[in-house]
C-alpha cells in the first residue's frame, strides 16, 4: 500500500518521513517540486503523480501537503481518504508522543470503547447546512445544493442505544452515514438507531439538490465595468436578504479575486470593512450582518495598469454568511430516545446554515 | 499535556546520561528515558548506541513501556541486526503473554522487523497467533503473513501459511475475516496467476456479512476482492449487488467508490428489464455526485472515475449535469475533468444550459481551461446537431473578442464543425478569414488553410491567401505544410487557369526543397497525378470525405469494459489498465466484465462454448419427423417419386443407431471400390487435408494447398466429409462441402453410389432455413451413376429462399432423391459462405455502431493455439470477407477491427485481441457485435475455422 509519506511545508521543505518497506530517497519528491512549479497555484498541483519508478499521490491541508509514495496498484481514493485521516490526526494532536497511548480495541462495537462514565449524561447534536450554488449575471440560479451533517458530541455513559427521528425525513434521499447506523432500520422506518462512539463524530452527512428545495437566503446587485482606453473601472456592489425565513443573516463576506491588470481599488463600505490585496489581488469585504432597511454596499473605483487591455474576463463574487437557527433545507429532529441505559441524559439539537461554495458571476 | 520536553536539546553527555537513566531501578525514570531516546530517534538523532540498554527495558509488564521498545527496534533492527537477535526470546515469549494486547503488539513487531534472522524465528509463533482465541491477535496475524510475504514468500508458502489465511476468510470475527482479505490480496498482486481468492458462494456470504461490520478499511478490501469474483448466474449477482448497496452510503469515499464497481460490475449480468437494474441505476446516482462535494483530491479521482461510468452507462447521470458546472476556485485538474464529462451528458435536451456555461468559461483566466471550453463548444456542435447553429454563432461572438488562443481553438474546431455539417456554414469563412494574421499556432493555421482549400470556389481571393502562407512555407511545420499542398492542389483542380504557377511552386517546395519524406512522398503523388490524369486527380483529392463521428476521444470498447473492473485503482485515473504501467506486475491479468448469463436459460453462454471443438464437427442433427414431412411432401422434387413411402425411411433413420454396428460390419464385406468405406461419418475437422485429397477432387486438392497461405481466390473451404452415409441411403454416399467464390455460394458435393444398381434421376431440395440458402439450379447428375462410381458436382446455391429459423442457426435439412428413394440428411453449414464481399464498413460508421449496439449484444470469444501475427490473421481473414476496419496496437498488442455483413445484410462487428505470447500459444480474444447476437457463436466459430486452417 503507501510505502512512505513525507509532510512538506510551503516553502518546500521536506520535515517529515516515514518509511513502512525500505527507504525511499527524498528525490522522488523532486517529482512532486516539478509539477508544483507547472502548477504556479499551490492548489492547482495535481493529486496523483506519476514519476518512472513510483506514483505521488499527495493532498494539501492547512499549507501543508502529505505526499505518499506508491509502488503497486492501489485504490487512489483510499491513500487520499488515509492522508486526510492523517492530517485530522495531526491537528488534534500537537505531538505524537502521548502521555498514555490509545489501547487496542477488543469491545464488539469497535468504534467504542468498553467502560466510559461521565457525571453529567449528555448527547448534542449540530445540524449544520451550507449552500452551495452558482448565481449567473443576471441573478438567476445556475445550481444550487445543500451540503448537510449532523454532528454529535456525545458524553454517555455505558452502552447507550440511541434513536433520532425527524419531522421530515423524507428530505433526506442522498445520505452518508456513520457506520454506528444501522442501516436496515433507516431503510424501513426512516430513523437513525446507533449505538454512538464516545466523543465528537460526525453521524451523517447528506445532500438536498432538487432546486425547489434549495432556497437562496442573500442576493447581489453588482456592476463591475472597466472602459476600454482607460486605466480606471467602476465597482459597485450591494447585498440584500432574499429567502432568508425571517432569520438574520450575519457573518457575511465577499471576497473576490479581481484581474491581474487591477492596480488599486478605491472603494466606500457602507457598513464593515474592505481589504484589497495588491499582490494576490483579492478584494475582501468583510459586511456583518445584514439589516434590511439599509442594504450594504460597497462602491468605488478601479485603478488599473496603464495601457494594459482591459480585462476579458469579469470576477466572480465569493460570498460567505451564516444564518444561526436554521437549518435552510427545513429538516427538523423530532425526538431523541436511549435506550439500554437507566439514566436521563441532557439533549440539545442546534441548527446553523453557512454558505458553501457560493459564487455569484458578474 | 504538552510533550515538547522530550524534544529539548540536552547536553554533549547526552547519550551517557540516557543509558544511566535506561538501567535506573526505578520504573518511572526508565520509561521517561525510553520516551526521551524515542524523541531523539524522531528527529534523527542516532541513538542506536543505547541498543543493548533499551532491549533491557522490554522485559516489562507495562503496555506502554513495551510499545515504546518495540517501536525502537523496528527502528534500529535492520542496521543492528546481530543485536536484534538478543530480542528474539522476549518476542517469542510475549507472543504467549496472558494479554492478548501483548501477543497482538509482539506478534505486529516482528513482522515489521525485516531482518532474515529474526523472520525465522517469527514462524512459530505467528502459526500459534494465527490459531489465537482472541479476534484482534488472529487480526494482527493476517496482517502479519503479508508482511512476512514481503520478506520471504517462499518461507511463507512452505509454512503453510497461506492455507491459514485461507481459512480465516470463514473466521467469525468480521474484522478477522477483513484483514485476511487484506493479507491475500496484497499477496496474490505479486502472484497474478495464483488463486488464492479462490472465492465460491459459501466465501462470498462470508465476505457479504463480514462487510457490514468490519472497519471502512476493512471494507475497501473486502468490496475489491468482491469485484474480482464471477457470480454464476444474474440471481447470484442480484443478491449480492442488494447487499452491497448500502455501502454507497458510506462516509468513506472509498468504500463508496469500490461498491460502485462492484455493482458496475455485477449489473453487466442483469437483464435490463429487470426491475432491479432500474433501481440499482437510481441508486448509483447520489452517491457519485456526492463524492463531488469532498475534498478536491477526492473529487480529481472521482471525476476520473465518473468519466469511465458516464461512457459505459451515460443513464445513470444523465439528469445530473449541473453537479458538474465549474466553479472558479476549482482547482484547474477537477475543472479540466467537469468539462469533459459535460460534453460526454450534453444532449438535446440540457445543450442549452451547456452552452451558457461554457460561453461563460471562455472568458475565464486560465487559458487551458478556456482552450478546452471552446473546443468543448464545437464538440457539443458535434454531437447534438440541434445545437450546431447557436454553437456555432457563439464561436463566432469568441472570435469577436480578439482574444488570440480563443479566436485560434475556436478556427480548430469550426474546421471540424464544417467537416461534419458540409456546406451549411459556409457564410462565417468572411469572419474567419479576417483573423488570418493572428494565427500563430500550427494547428490552428493548419485548420484555416484546410478551409480555405476545401471552400476554395467560394473564397475570391483564396490562391493569395494561400499564397500569404506559401511565403515562410520552410518555416512552417509539418502540419501546416502537408495542408497547404494539399489545399493548393485542391486549389488548383477548382480554378486550374489561374493557380498553375501556384501549384507548380508547392510541388517544387514539397518535392525539391524539402528534407520530410512524408511531404515529399505527397508531393510526388500528387504531382503525377495531375500530369498523368487530371480527372483522375480531382477524383481523388476531391473525393467526399467521410464524415467525422461524433465522439471525437472515447475510449475503445474492450479497454473501457476493462478499466471500469478497475474502478477506483490507479488504472482508472490514468484510464490505461495496470499491465501498461504498473512496475514489477509479473504476469498480465487482464479482468473483463462478466458475461450476462441468465440463470433460467441453461442455453450455452460464451464462456461455456467449447473453444476447443473441432470446427465443422457435425452434431446428429436429425430433423423432427414433423418438419420433414410438412415441408418436403409438398416439395416438386422433379420426376415423380417412387419408392417406399416416406414413413419407412423414417423407421429407418431411427433404426440405424441400434443397428450401426452390425451393419458396419456387414456392409464392409462387400466389395469396395476407393478405400474402405467410412460408413460412420467421422467429423469434418479430424479428417487432415492430406487424407482427404485422395476423395477429394482435383478443385479441393488446389484449395488444401493454398488455404494456409491465405488464398485470394475465395473463402476458406473445408474439406468434405460425409453427410450422408451410404448405408442410410441405400447405398448413396453423400458427401461434401461448401465454397463462396467471388460472391456465389455453392454446394460440392460428391456422389458415390455403393449399391449394386444404377442410380439415375437425381433431385435435391432443401428445406426451408435460417439463411434462405436453397438451389440455384437443379441437380444435374448427366449420365446414371454405376456401381461404384463416383460424381463431383456443384451446386450453385442462392439466398433468396424462404426462411425459418433453425436451431442450430446453420442446419440445413437437404432432401435427395434418385430412382430408389428419397433421402433425407442435415448438415451445418460454416457461416462464412454467407460473408459478402461489401462487408467492409467504414471506419466512423463501424464506430458508431458499435456504440450504438447494446452491450448485452456482445459476445466474447478466445481462440487457443493460433500462431498468427495480425497480419496473417487480417490477410486469412480478409480471404474469407471479414475485412480489417484499423489496427492498433495498444500495450503491446495488436487490435484489429473487423466488420462483416451476412447475406441477409446483418453487420456483425468484431474486435480481435492478438496476445503474442510463445508463439505456439497465442490466444485471440475475439469480441462480437451484432444486432442479432444468436449469429455470434457461429461467426466465431467462422473464425476459428478459417484461421486454423
Amino acid at each position: 500500500m503507501i510505502h512512505s509519506l513525507f509532510l512538506i511545508n510551503c516553502s518546500g521543505d521536506i520535515f517529515l518521513e516515514k518509511h513502512w518497506k525500505s527507504v525511499v530517497s527524498q528525490s522522488v519528491c523532486d517529482y512532486f517540486f516539478e509539477a508544483q512549479e507547472k502548477a504556479a497555484d499551490v492548489e492547482n498541483v495535481p493529486p496523483v503523480i506519476s514519476t518512472p519508478h513510483h506514483y505521488l499521490i499527495s493532498i494539501y491541508r492547512d499549507k501543508l501537503f502529505f505526499v505518499s509514495v506508491i509502488q503497486t496498484e492501489v485504490p487512489p481514493l483510499f491513500v487520499i481518504e488515509f492522508l486526510h485521516r492523517v492530517a485530522d490526526t495531526f491537528q488534534v494532536g500537537s505531538s505524537n508522543v502521548g502521555d498514555t497511548l490509545p489501547t487496542g480495541q477488543l469491545s464488539n462495537i469497535p468504534w467504542r470503547r468498553a467502560g466510559v462514565k461521565y457525571t453529567n449524561n449528555e448527547a448534542y447534536f449540530d445540524v449544520v447546512e451550507e449552500i452551495d450554488a452558482i448565481i449567473d449575471k443576471s441573478g438567476s440560479t445556475v445550481f444550487a445544493e445543500i451540503q448537510g451533517v449532523i454532528d454529535a458530541c456525545i458524553k454517555l455513559s455505558g452502552m447507550p442505544d440511541l434513536s433520532l427521528s425527524f419531522m421530515n425525513p423524507r428530505l433526506l434521499d442522498d445520505v452518508s452515514f456513520h457506520p454506528c447506523i444501522r442501516f436496515k432500520r433507516w431503510e424501513s422506518e426512516r430513523v437513525l438507531s446507533f449505538i454512538p462512539p464516545d466523543g465528537n463524530f460526525r453521524l451523517i452527512s447528506y445532500r438536498v439538490s432538487s432546486q425547489n428545495l434549495v432556497a437562496i437566503p442573500v442576493y447581489v446587485k453588482h456592476n463591475i465595468s472597466f472602459k476600454e482606453n482607460s486605466s480606471c473601472g467602476r465597482f459597485d456592489i450591494t447585498i440584500g436578504p432574499k429567502q432568508n425565513m425571517g432569520k438574520t443573516i450575519e457573518g457575511i463576506t465577499v471576497t473576490v479575486h479581481m484581474p491581474k491588470v487591477v492596480l488599486n481599488m478605491n472603494l466606500t463600505p457602507t457598513q464593515g470593512s474592505y481589504t484589497f490585496d495588491p499582490v494576490t489581488k483579492v478584494l475582501t469585504w468583510d459586511v456583518g450582518k445584514i439589516t434590511p432597511q439599509k442594504l450594504p454596499s460597497l462602491k468605488g473605483l478601479v485603478n488599473l495598469q496603464s495601457g494594459a487591455p482591459k480585462p476579458e474576463e469579469n470576477p466572480s463574487l465569493n460570498i460567505q454568511f451564516k444564518i444561526q437557527q436554521l437549518a435552510i433545507s427545513g429538516l427538523k429532529v423530532n425526538r431523541l430516545d436511549m435506550y439500554g441505559e437507566k439514566y436521563k441524559p441532557f439533549k440539545g439539537v442546534k441548527y446553523v446554515t453557512k454558505a458553501g461554495k457560493f459564487q455569484v458571476r458578474t | 499535556m504538552t510533550d515538547s520536553k522530550y524534544f529539548t536539546t540536552t547536553k554533549k553527555g547526552e547519550i551517557f546520561e540516557l543509558k544511566a537513566e535506561l538501567n535506573s531501578d526505578k520504573k518511572e525514570k526508565k520509561k521517561e528515558a525510553v520516551k526521551k531516546v524515542i524523541a531523539s530517534m524522531t528527529v534523527g538523532k542516532d541513538v542506536s548506541a543505547l541498543f543493548p540498554d533499551v532491549v533491557n527495558c522490554m522485559q516489562t509488564d507495562n503496555l506502554e513501556l513495551k510499545k515504546l521498545v518495540y517501536l525502537y527496534l523496528m527502528n534500529y533492527a535492520k542496521s543492528q541486526p546481530d543485536m536484534a537477535i538478543m530480542a528474539v526470546n522476549t518476542f517469542v515469549k510475549d507472543c504467549e503473554d496472558p494479554n492478548p494486547l501483548i501477543r497482538a503488539l509482539a506478534v505486529r513487531t516482528m513482522g515489521c522487523i525485516r531482518v532474515d534472522k529474526i523472520t525465522e524465528y517469527l514462524c512459530e509463533p505467528l502459526r500459534k497467533c494465527l490459531k489465537d482465541e482472541d479476534p484482534y491477535v488472529r487480526k494482527t496475524a493476517a496482517v502479519c503473513v503479508a508482511k512476512l510475504h514481503d520478506i520471504n514468500a517462499q518461507l511463507v508458502e512452505d509454512q503453510g501459511f497461506l492455507d491459514t489465511l485461507k481459512d480465516l476468510i470463514s473466521d467469525s470475527n468480521p474484522m478477522v475475516v477483513a484483514n485476511a482479505v487484506a493479507a491475500l490480496s496484497e499477496i496474490a498482486e505479486s502472484h497474478p496467476s495464483s488463486n488464492l481468492l479462490d472465492l465460491n458462494p459459501q466465501s462470498i456470504n462470508k465476505l457479504l456479512t463480514a462487510l457490514n461490520e468490519c472497519t471502512e478499511w476493512g471494507q475497501i478490501f473486502i468490496l475489491d476482492c468482491l469485484a474480482n469474483y464471477t457470480p454464476k448466474d444474474d440471481r447470484e449477482a442480484q443478491s449480492i449487488c442488494e447487499r452491497v448497496t448500502p455501502r454507497l452510503s458510506h462516509a468513506n469515499s472509498a468504500v463508496v467508490l469500490s461498491a460502485v464497481k462492484v455493482l458496475m460490475k455485477f449489473m453487466e449480468m442483469l437483464s435490463k428489464d429487470l426491475d432491479y437494474y432500474g433501481t440499482l441505476l437510481k441508486k448509483l446516482a447520489p452517491p457519485l455526485v456526492t463524492l463531488l462535494s469532498a475534498e478536491p483530491e477526492l473529487q480529481y479521482v472521482a471525476l476520473r472515475n465518473i468519466n469511465l461510468i458516464v461512457q459505459k452507462r451515460p443513464e445513470i447521470l444523465k439528469h445530473e449535469m449541473k453537479v458538474f458546472f465549474v466553479k472558479y476556485n476549482d482547482p484547474i485538474y477537477v475543472k479540466l475533468e467537469k468539462l469533459d464529462i459535460m460534453i460526454r451528458l450534453a444532449s438535446q435536451a440540457n445543450i442549452a444550459q451547456v452552452l451558457a456555461e461554457l460561453k461563460e468559461y471562455a472568458t475565464e483566466v486560465d487559458v487551458d481551461f478556456v482552450r478546452k471550453a471552446v473546443r468543448a463548444i464545437g464538440r457539443c456542435a458535434i454531437k447534438v446537431e440541434q445545437s450546431a447553429e447557436r454553437c456555432v454563432s457563439t464561436l463566432l461572438d469568441l472570435i469577436q473578442t480578439k482574444v488570440n488562443y480563443v479566436v485560434q481553438e475556436a478556427i480548430v474546431v469550426i474546421k471540424d464543425i464544417f467537416r461534419k455539417y458540409p456546406n451549411k456554414y459556409e457564410s462565417v469563412i468572411a469572419t474567419l478569414c479576417e483573423n488570418l494574421d493572428s494565427l500563430d499556432e500550427p494547428e490552428a493555421r493548419a485548420a484555416m488553410i484546410w478551409i480555405v482549400g476545401e471552400y476554395a470556389e467560394r473564397i475570391d481571393n483564396a490562391d493569395e491567401l494561400l499564397e500569404s502562407f506559401l511565403e515562410g512555407f520552410h518555416d512552417e511545420s509539418t502540419q501546416v505544410q502537408l495542408q497547404l499542398l494539399t489545399a493548393i492542389v485542391k486549389l488548383f483542380l477548382k480554378k486550374p487557369t489561374e493557380t498553375q504557377e501556384l501549384v507548380q511552386q508547392v510541388l517544387s517546395l514539397a518535392t525539391q526543397d524539402s528534407d520530410n519524406p512524408d511531404l515529399r512522398d505527397r508531393g510526388y503523388i500528387y504531382w503525377r497525378l495531375l500530369s498523368t490524369d487530371p480527372v483522375a486527380a480531382k477524383e481523388v483529392v476531391l473525393a467526399e470525405k467521410p464524415l467525422i463521428s461524433e465522439e471525437t476521444d472515447l475510449i475503445e470498447p474492450t479497454l473501457l469494459d476493462e478499466l471500469i473492473c478497475y474502478i477506483g485503482t490507479l488504472a482508472s485515473v490514468y484510464h490505461k489498465p495496470p499491465s501498461a504501467f504498473v512496475e514489477g506486475g509479473r504476469g498480465v491479468v487482464h479482468k473483463s466484465l462478466p458475461p450476462r448469463t441468465a440463470s433460467s436459460e441453461s442455453t450455452e453462454s460464451p464462456e461455456t462454448a467449447p473453444a476447443g471443438a473441432p470446427p465443422g464437427e457435425q452434431p446428429d442433427v436429425i430433423p423432427t419427423q414433423g418438419d420433414l414431412l410438412g415441408d418436403l411432401l409438398n416439395l416438386d422434387l422433379g420426376p415423380p417419386v417412387s419408392g417406399p413411402p416416406l414413413a419407412t425411411t423414417s423407421v429407418q433413420m431411427g433404426a440405424v443407431d441400434l443397428l450401426g454396428g452390425g451393419l458396419d460390419s456387414l456392409m464392409g464385406d462387400e466389395p469396395e471400390g476407393i478405400g474402405g468405406p467410412n460408413f460412420v461419418a467421422p467429423p469434418a475437422a479430424a479428417v487432415p487435408a492430406s487424407l482427404g485429397a485422395p476423395i477429394g477432387s482435383g478443385l479441393s486438392d488446389l484449395f488444401d494447398l493454398t488455404s494456409g497461405v491465405g488464398t485470394l481466390s475465395g473463402s476458406y473451404v473445408a474439406p468434405k466429409a460425409v453427410w450422408l452415409p451410404a448405408m442410410k441411403a441405400k447405398g448413396l454416399e453423400i458427401s461434401g462441402t461448401f465454397t463462396r467464390q467471388v460472391g456465389s455460394i455453392s454446394m460440392d458435393l460428391q456422389l458415390t453410389n455403393k449399391a449394386l444398381q444404377v442410380m439415375t434421376d437425381f433431385a435435391i431440395q432443401f428445406n426451408r432455413n435460417s439463411f434462405g440458402l436453397a438451389p440455384a439450379a437443379p441437380l444435374q447428375v448427366h449420365a446414371p451413376l454405376s456401381p461404384n462410381q463416383t460424381v463431383e458436382i456443384s451446386l450453385p446455391l442462392n439466398t433468396v429462399g424462404s426462411v425459418m429459423k433453425m436451431e442450430p442457426l446453420n442446419n440445413l435439412q437437404v432432401a435427395v432423391k434418385n430412382n430408389i428413394d428419397v433421402f433425407y440428411f442435415s448438415t451445418l453449414y460454416p457461416l462464412h459462405i454467407l460473408f459478402v464481399e461489401d462487408g467492409k464498413m467504414d471506419r466512423q460508421m463501424f464506430l458508431a455502431t458499435w456504440k450504438d449496439i447494446p452491450n448485452e449484444n456482445e459476445a466474447q470469444f478466445q481462440i487457443r493455439d493460433c500462431p498468427l501475427n495480425a497480419e496473417a490473421v487480417s490477410s486469412k481473414l480478409q480471404s474469407s470477407n471479414i475485412f480489417t476496419i484499423a489496427k492498433r496496437n495498444v500495450e503491446g498488442q495488436d487490435m484489429l477491427y473487423q466488420s462483416l455483413k451476412l447475406t441477409n445484410g446483418i453487420w456483425v462487428l468484431a474486435e480481435l485481441r492478438i496476445q503474442p505470447g510463445n508463439p505456439s500459444f497465442t490466444v485471440l480474444q475475439l469480441s462480437l457485435k451484432c444486432r442479432a447476437p444468436e449469429v455470434s457463436q457461429h461467426v466465431y466459430q467462422a473464425y476459428e475455422t478459417i484461421l486454423k486452417n
